[in-house]
Parts: C-alpha cells; structure tokens; sequence
C-alpha cells in the first residue's frame, strides 16, 4: 500500500472528529471526537516513521498516547462534575466565564 | 631683570599663606558660632526672662566684637591671609568643601563692620524695642543676622560664603516681615525674598562655572588660578557674580526689594539694610577682584550699573516723603558709588565708602528711628519740623550724618565719596564721574531736604504728639555713631592713607590694567569740585526749604513739573515690573495649568479611556462558548498552515 493512503485516511479521520468537535453538543461525543483526531495523528507519524525507517515517530505515538490517557482521566472528571451540578452534558449550557 | 622686577613688584602685593589653629585665629571660629548659640539661647528663654533675654543676646554680640577686635589687632600686627582649618563641610567625589576661615585685611575691617555697628544696634533696639510682645524674638533674629552675615564674612570658599549669603538673606525676610500682622509687610518680607533669589541663581550658575573652570571653589586657588582665565570666562563669570551681587546689594535692575524692606523694625533698616548686609555684593566683588581685572569690559558694565543705580536712587529719593524711604533710596544710591568704585577699578575706595557709609547711614538710620519714636511712630516728613530743640542729641547726631552722606569736609563721606569719583576720574571714566557728581549734587540736596524738614523750622505737627529726647540706650549708640561719621576720614584722609594700604595685598592688580585718566585735572582740582558739588546741593536744599519756610509760612513741596511727579512715583519701575514679570509670570504660569490640565492629565487619562476602551470591545471575543473557542483555534491554525504553505513555496 502506498504511503500516501495512509495520509488521505488519516486526513479523513482527523477532519471527522474535528467536524464533530464543532458541530456536536454533547461532551462525551466532543470527547470522541477528540479522540479521532488525537489518534488520526498517530496514524501519520507511525506512517512516517515506517517511510523513513526511524524510531523518531513511534517516540512521538507514544508521547501522544501517555498524554491522551491523562487527558481522559482529567476529562471525563469534568464531564462527571458537570454532570453531578448541572444534570446536563450539553457543552453550550455552561456559560459562566463570559463577559 | 624684567622678570625678577615683576616678581617683585608681585611680591609687595601677594599676602603670606598661614595657616594655623592656635591663637586668636584659632578662637576665630566663635566669632559666628557665639552669635548662633546666642540666637538658640534667646529663643529658648524668650518667654522665661521677657525683656531681660536681650542682654544675652547683646552679650553675644558683644563677645564678636571683641573677638573681631582681637583677630584685627593679630591682621595688622603681622599682616597675612590667615586660614583657620575646620571641620569638612562636604566631601564628594574629589570636590571638597570646608568651614575653613579665611581671615586677611578685608576679613577684618568686615569683621569690625559688621560687629560694631551690629553690636551698636543691638544696644539701641533695647530702647526702640521696648514693650514689644515679640521683643525677645527681635533679639534672637538679630543674633541670627549677625551669625550669619559673619559666616559669609569668614568662609575660605564660596560655598560657605554662599551659605552666609542665603542666611543673611533668611534673618533679612523674618526681619522685614517682623511686624507680619500687616499683610503689606508680609508681602514686602516676599519681595525681598523673591527678588534676592533671581540673583542667587545667578550666583550659583557663577560657582557652578567657577567650578568647572577651577575645579574648585576655594578663596585661595581662584585667586591663584585667577590671572590664567580665558577672557571670555571671566567675563561671564564676572557678569554672573554680579547678577548675585546686584540683588543683594540692590542695584539695577534688582534694588526694587530694599525700599519695601523699611517695613522692618528701624534697626534692622540700619544694621541690615544699610551698613551690612547689602554690601555683601560689594565685599563679594572687591575679594574677587582678582578675577575681576581680567575682564575689563565686565568692570566697566559694574560701574555703569552702579552710575546708573546712584543717579536712579538719587532723583527717586528727592521726591519721597516718608522719612525711612529717602534713606532706603539713598542706601541704593550709595551703594551705586560703591559699585562704580569697584566698576572703575577703586576696590579699595569702594571698601572705604562701604566702612564710612556704615557709620553715617547706620547713624541716619537709628536717627530716623528716634524721631519715629519721638513722633509716635509718624513717617511723615511734611508732619514734622522744628524737633532741633526737643531732640538735641539726635539733632547733633542727625548734623553729622547728614554733613557726612554730603560730602561735606571733614566727615567722613566726604573722603571716600571724593576718592571714588578721583579714581574714576584717573582711570578714564569720564562720563561716570560726571554722573557721580551729579549724584553727589542730588545726594547733598535729597538728604538737606530731610535734615531741613524733621529738624528746622516750626512743628508742623498737633498738640496730641509730644516729642521727647530718647533714652540712653538709643542715644550712647547714635552719638557713637556720629562721632564715627565725623572722623571716619581719618581711616584714609589722603589718597594712599593707612585703609589704602592696609588693604592692598587683598585687591586684584589693577595696574595692569593700564588706565589713562580722563584728563588734566590734578588732583586737588578733582577734590574741590567734589567739595563743591556737596555744597551747591545743600545751597539749593536751603533755598528751597529753609528760605521759603519763613517767607510763606505754610510748608508745600516747592518742586512741582512733571518730572519731579515721575520721580514720586519711582519710574514707575514696580509697575514695569508687575507687567513685565509679576503678570507675564502669571499668564505663563496659567498657560502650563492648562498644559498640565489638557494635556499632560489628557495623556494620562486618554490612555486609561483607551484600554477600556480595547476592554469593552474586546471581551465580546469572550462567549463562554467551548466550541466558539475551537472554532477559532481551528481557524487560527488554518491561517498558520497557510502562512506556511506560501512561505515553503
């Protein structure tokens, strides 16, 4: 398979999730969303680093993964607490930190 | 053989260097500080001792006259430039300054002026002062005076002098303003303030280029140094010196501060105003002297300011009614003759006429003080007349300044006026010794006129006064003084008398100057006109006053016309004045307000307009939308994406 499929389908994914993150409400599909595109990055660098035979990409994956676990932890505690105060997940409802 | 002639001939002028810390020049230093302590322990026990306090206060100045005697008798004893080291004042990167004195033959004869007639005033204010209620106070601020006008007489530099200076001119304001609770003396102690700090600022820029030129501001070095200055600087440092000297000595443009300074008590006119302190700017002038005759245009500008303030004063004076005015003009004027001295290169005579002008006008001065306190305090000369007789002393007193400031011989103006006028005449200066004679004319004339109506002729004045002889305690010192002004001349009869030379090693070299005299006249010619002049002016006074007096019987001002009205109104001067600094002051005053309103407080408070301004705007970017937020990180990244897809390719 040639490398510039990998590309297209992580192009693809990444605008998925990116069009989710804008046009959905709902915090765990946001967070989905997100997820996509974290992981549509991957996709890229495991795909370059097979290109161009180095380690330095799978380096790169790893770091993303470690950092995306923390992410969801830290994440989902927000939508948990915003569940628990406001009965709500829609991410349009909390609007405190306007002018 | 040139060589060791001139160094010779430099030898009889230059003063020996001593400097030491034993003897009387080692006791010098109490001569200012006895005054000072005096000044703290009068304030301290004015309300204990009432009236007594003032003897402390004399005994205090009483001690510097001493002592100023004792140091005299050590100059002319064994005469030098003797420095007495003190404590350092300032010591600042390489620019050193300290109390250090400075005692040489002008220190002296300044020393026994200033504390002879301070301590003469001091024992007459007993009298005068009486029943005061700030009588103790008076004591303290004279023994401040006194301390302070000895610091700028002493100091071995010109910042110390400086000192003395800015002190002289603080006891001159509390004096001035004594009597406060009358807004117009209050305001007059404001004019001589203010007036005197235009000069000062003169002075200062003078140190600050005598500093950047000898890097030092030390008596003996400027004088040292003094022959190898550039023309150009000494010209402006001669010219800068005097901005200082014109103020405090009242002269043009600056003299406009000392005939309201008569709102003092009358023995602070005669101390203060008269013998001392306005003659700071000639002492000032004569110890620079050497840096004078480097700059013979600067010197002609002096005595051109001094010939134009004597004449001024002089036609101002005949036309003033109150009896402590007439001395305040003719104080100015005499203190114009001191300048054309020092102007014409006749340091030496203006010192003279500056010694015998304290004797005589001192004595007018406490005169006048007695009168005004025979006649209830009136100033009024057209409300007086025929006081001859119930005031002998101070009528016989009164004879002998007024024949002295005449220029009548044998007193002792006649001497040093004539002196002045011969040196200017030597020199070249031909239009100014016209003027000086002229001078001496109205002089003769204005002070005839205010001996004639006080003390001749009948009282023009109600049963309701009583005018009585004063005490002995302002009697002692104006026969004291009156004596003085009758043989004052003796100091310097002839030309090159004991004064003259007694003072020669301190003056700057004016024969090197070179100066042709304006003519053939010789000198007992020069005398006999100057005699003349005095006389012609009390000749026309008594014709005048005296002659018309007992023809008419009733007093009216016989000198009437337009210019003699211009005269009473002073020129108009203070009104010039008041347009041309007070008001302009104040519309340049108004214009920064309204800088500092519009534009300054407009900067400062445009600038806090517009951040809130940025605010209100911005903090609508500010929804509170999560997905508004990621909208525009998405966009912003686009445009980076793009910024670096144009910039690769």
């Amino acid at each position: 398979v040639a490398i510039g499929y990998y590309f297209v389908l992580s192009g693809l994914i990444f605008c998925i999730g990116l069009t989710g993150v804008l046009l959905r409400r709902n915090a765990i599909v946001l967070f989905m969303c997100i997820e996509l595109m974290l992981n549509s990055v991957n996709l890229t660098l495991a795909a370059a680093a097979r290109m161009w035979a180095g380690p330095d990409g799978h380096v790169f994956v790893f770091f993303v993964i470690v950092v995306a676990a923390a992410e969801v932890v830290i994440g989902l505690a927000l939508i948990v607490n915003l569940f628990f105060r406001r009965g709500t997940v829609d991410v349009d409802v909390p609007q405190l930190l306007r002018y | 053989v040139e060589l060791l002639l001139a160094v010779e001939q430099g030898a009889v002028h230059a003063n020996e260097v001593v400097t030491t810390s034993t003897g009387v020049i080692g006791l010098a230093w109490l001569i200012p500080v006895v005054p000072l302590l005096g000044f703290l322990v009068v304030l301290a026990t004015t309300r204990t001792l009432r009236e007594r306090t003032a003897f402390i206060a004399i005994g205090a100045s009483a001690i510097a006259l001493l002592l100023s005697v004792l140091v005299t008798v050590q100059v002319v004893g064994s005469p030098a430039t003797y420095v007495r080291p003190m404590p350092t004042w300032l010591d600042v990167g390489g620019f050193t300054v300290t109390f250090d004195l400075f005692i040489d033959q002008l220190t002296a004869v300044m020393l026994l002026v200033v504390t002879g007639v301070g301590f003469l005033v001091h024992v007459y204010s007993i009298g005068y002062m009486h029943g005061d209620p700030r009588y103790g106070r008076f004591f303290a601020y004279l023994n401040l005076f006194l301390a302070s006008m000895l610091i700028l007489v002493l100091g071995a530099n010109l910042l110390t002098l400086f000192l003395g200076w800015e002190l002289v001119g603080l006891s001159s304001y509390l004096l001035i303003g004594f009597w406060f609770e009358k807004a117009e003396y209050a305001s007059a102690a404001k004019k001589a303030f203010i007036t005197n700090r235009v000069g000062d600022v003169s002075f200062m820029i003078a140190m600050f280029l005598a500093f950047a030129t000898f890097g030092t501001l030390d008596f003996l070095d400027l004088i040292e140094n003094a022959p190898a200055l550039a023309s150009g600087t000494a010209f402006v440092l001669v010219l800068l010196l005097l901005g200082g000297a014109a103020a405090k000595s009242a002269q043009i443009p600056l003299y406009v501060w000392l005939p309201d300074a008569m709102a003092g008590p009358t023995p602070v006119s005669a101390l203060i105003h008269a013998a001392t302190m306005v003659t700071a700017g000639v002492y000032l002038t004569v110890r620079m002297s050497p840096i004078l005759v480097q700059s013979l245009d600067a010197m002609v500008i002096i005595a051109w300011i001094g010939a134009l303030t004597a004449i001024l004063a002089a036609l101002i004076a005949v036309r003033q009614d109150d009896v402590k005015k007439i001395l305040a003009y003719s104080t100015v004027s005499q203190l114009g003759y001191m300048f054309i001295g020092v102007g014409v290169g006749a340091f030496r005579e203006g010192i003279f006429h500056l010694v015998t002008h304290a004797f005589f006008k001192g004595l007018l001065f406490l005169a006048a003080g007695s009168v005004m306190h025979a006649m209830a305090n009136r100033t009024d000369l057209w409300g007086m007349g025929g006081l001859r007789k119930v005031m002998p002393i101070t009528f016989w007193t009164s004879v002998a300044g007024w024949l002295a400031i005449s220029g009548v011989f044998p007193f002792a103006g006649f001497f040093s006026k004539d002196q002045i006028l011969t040196e200017a005449y030597n020199h070249g200066f031909l239009a100014i010794w016209i003027v000086g004679l002229l001078g001496a004319v109205i002089t003769a004339f204005y002070m005839s006129r205010w001996f004639f109506l006080i003390f001749l002729g009948e009282r023009r004045f109600g049963d309701e006064i009583h005018p009585h002889e004063s005490p002995a305690s302002m009697t002692v010192p104006l026969i004291v003084l009156g004596v003085l002004s009758l043989t004052g001349g003796l100091l310097n009869p002839v030309h090159s008398g004991p004064l003259f030379n007694f003072l020669a090693p301190v003056v700057g070299p004016i024969e090197e100057l070179a100066f042709e005299p304006a003519g053939a006249l010789p000198e007992f010619a020069l005398i006999g006109i100057a005699a003349l002049a005095g006389l012609l002016g009390i000749l026309l006074a008594y014709l005048a006053y005296v002659r018309r007096d007992v023809s008419q019987g009733r007093m009216v001002e016989p000198i009437r016309g337009p210019f003699a009205e211009l005269a009473e109104r002073k020129f108009f001067v203070d009104e010039l004045y008041e347009t041309v600094f007070t008001r302009a002051g104040g519309r340049f005053a108004e214009a920064l307000v309204w800088f500092d309103t519009r534009v300054i407080d407009g900067a400062v408070n445009g600038a806090g307009a517009l951040s809130m301004g940025v605010g209100r705007v911005g903090r609508r970017v500010q929804t509170g939308l999560v997905r508004g937020y990621v909208a525009g990180l998405v966009v912003g990244a686009l445009v980076l994406v793009g910024v670096l897809l144009v910039q690769v390719r």
